[in-house]
């Protein structure tokens, strides 16, 4: 059974120099409340991984703003100026990736594959990314091969969690969180309401509550 | 033309492109006017690439929904009949064939359909975000865009800026013409009824081919 615990705990979980991946969309579905202690706490010299930086401010974004990330592995950082500035002055790397390529390389690291072999990024600088593996021609047709990724920590916001673990997402603020519960050592979910156990049909359950370690209630919508 | 009727030319004309059912991706800007010139009887089911499908219209304001937004991180909603899906099943959808058209507007193109839409190294790196995803997977990829970009052509013999993906643009919409990228060349199928051949020619950095019946775009 995960472990109940306050935000303030749960930020605690991630220490400096940790990998974090952090499931939202321009912050829609970024755990918030674990997001604002993270910030409080001033831990440092992350690597993210996540679909995007929100912008400026707003979710993860603020991670960025406070100088606490050394890496960003993302698809779009369009929206926060503070990623290039802080990647011309040298203190950020960036790593862009495609979105779907990204999505797969998470559920490849969840499920103990290596990589992920796609048509996308072929014949783009996603050949020069260092998650490119080479090419492979399958049936005449050519792929890039992706490296899995893998993370420490995964920050997942759903809106219903219950005692077990078990997590329901509502609208698009699922994305990438259920792919990242299973690609982290500790998963930590933020949750809006947190439930018996019963209050989730087993048929709705999108996490389930095995891939779960500390549940944190959060701001509630 | 002022641009705001260039924009409208452009998607009304793009709206005729799509049929009854399709999926389609719509991309920022243009693309996003498309629906609203949508012929009578056709409907279209919307895929957002965070993992919408069947995406609905914004909100009225006071009604939006926390948790639902769309491509750009607006409030969004889905329509009835519709689903999210999580960012892996959003982009089977993607590469795996099921969206019917995309619908983008692009930095360059270029007469091998070879497409650059997403950075420019040392001035913007905004990200590919879904874009590489879109146009390798979807069946078909349409640009539209203004044909120039403060006067130059923006579809040339090869583009100068770093690929989105390679030989994936099947039609080009302009406000000043419609053209298919084939394997013989770029070649326009229809001209707006004050656009000459030597002025679309003119706006363009590759050389035109014209089909042998070049109809006349309705604007």
């Amino acid at each position: 059974m995960p472990k109940t615990v306050t935000v303030q705990e749960a930020a605690a979980q991630v220490k400096d120099g940790m990998t974090v991946m952090i499931g939202g969309f321009l912050g829609c579905g970024n755990p918030h409340g674990i997001i604002a202690e993270l910030v409080k706490n001033k831990v440092k010299d992350l690597t993210i991984i996540a679909n995007d930086s929100p912008k400026t401010g707003y979710g993860l974004a603020q991670l960025i703003d406070n100088k606490q990330v050394k890496r960003f592995i993302a698809t779009h950082v369009g929206m926060n100026q503070n990623v290039a500035d802080q990647m011309n002055a040298g203190e950020l790397v960036v790593d862009l990736v495609p979105q779907g390529s990204l999505a797969e390389m998470v559920r490849a690291g969840g499920g103990g594959l290596g990589g992920i072999i796609t048509p996308t990024g072929l014949a783009t600088p996603v050949e020069e990314s260092p998650f490119a593996q080479g090419k492979i021609t399958i049936d005449g047709k050519e792929y890039l091969i992706m490296k899995a990724v893998h993370a420490d920590v995964a920050l997942i916001a759903p809106h219903t969690v219950d005692k077990a673990g078990n997590c329901w997402f509502k609208g698009t603020t699922r994305n990438f969180s259920d792919l990242m519960a299973t690609a982290a050592d500790i998963v930590i979910a933020e949750a809006d309401h947190i439930v018996d156990i019963g209050g989730i049909e087993p048929e709705n359950v999108m996490v389930q509550g095995i891939f779960v370690d500390y549940v944190a209630q959060g701001e509630g919508h | 033309m002022d641009k705001n009727e260039i924009k409208a030319i452009i998607a009304k004309r793009v709206a005729k492109e799509l049929k009854d059912g399709d999926v389609v991706n719509l991309g920022i800007g243009i693309p996003t006017m498309v629906p609203s010139y949508l012929p009578e009887g056709v409907s279209l089911t919307l895929h957002a690439e965070l993992g919408c499908v069947g995406a609905g219209p914004r909100p009225e304001e006071g009604k939006e929904d926390y948790y639902v937004v769309d491509a750009g991180g607006a409030p969004s909603s889905c329509m009835p009949g519709g689903s999210f899906v999580n960012s892996a099943t959003s982009f089977c959808i993607i590469r795996g064939g099921h969206v019917d058209a995309t619908v983008l507007g692009c930095l360059e193109c270029d007469q091998e359909g070879n497409l650059a839409n997403w950075i420019i190294p040392g001035k913007r790196m905004p990200g590919m975000g879904g874009a590489m995803d879109l146009v390798v997977g979807a069946r078909k990829v349409i640009v539209a865009m203004e044909h120039t970009a403060k006067g130059n052509p923006k579809i040339l013999e090869k583009c100068t800026l770093p690929l989105t993906a390679a030989k994936c643009v099947n039609l080009i919409i302009t406000e000043m013409g419609v053209m298919e990228v084939r394997p013989e060349g770029i070649t326009v199928t229809e001209l707006h009824p004050e656009v000459t051949r030597e002025q679309i020619q003119e706006a363009t950095g590759c050389k035109l081919l014209f089909a042998d019946e070049v109809k006349t775009m309705e604007v």
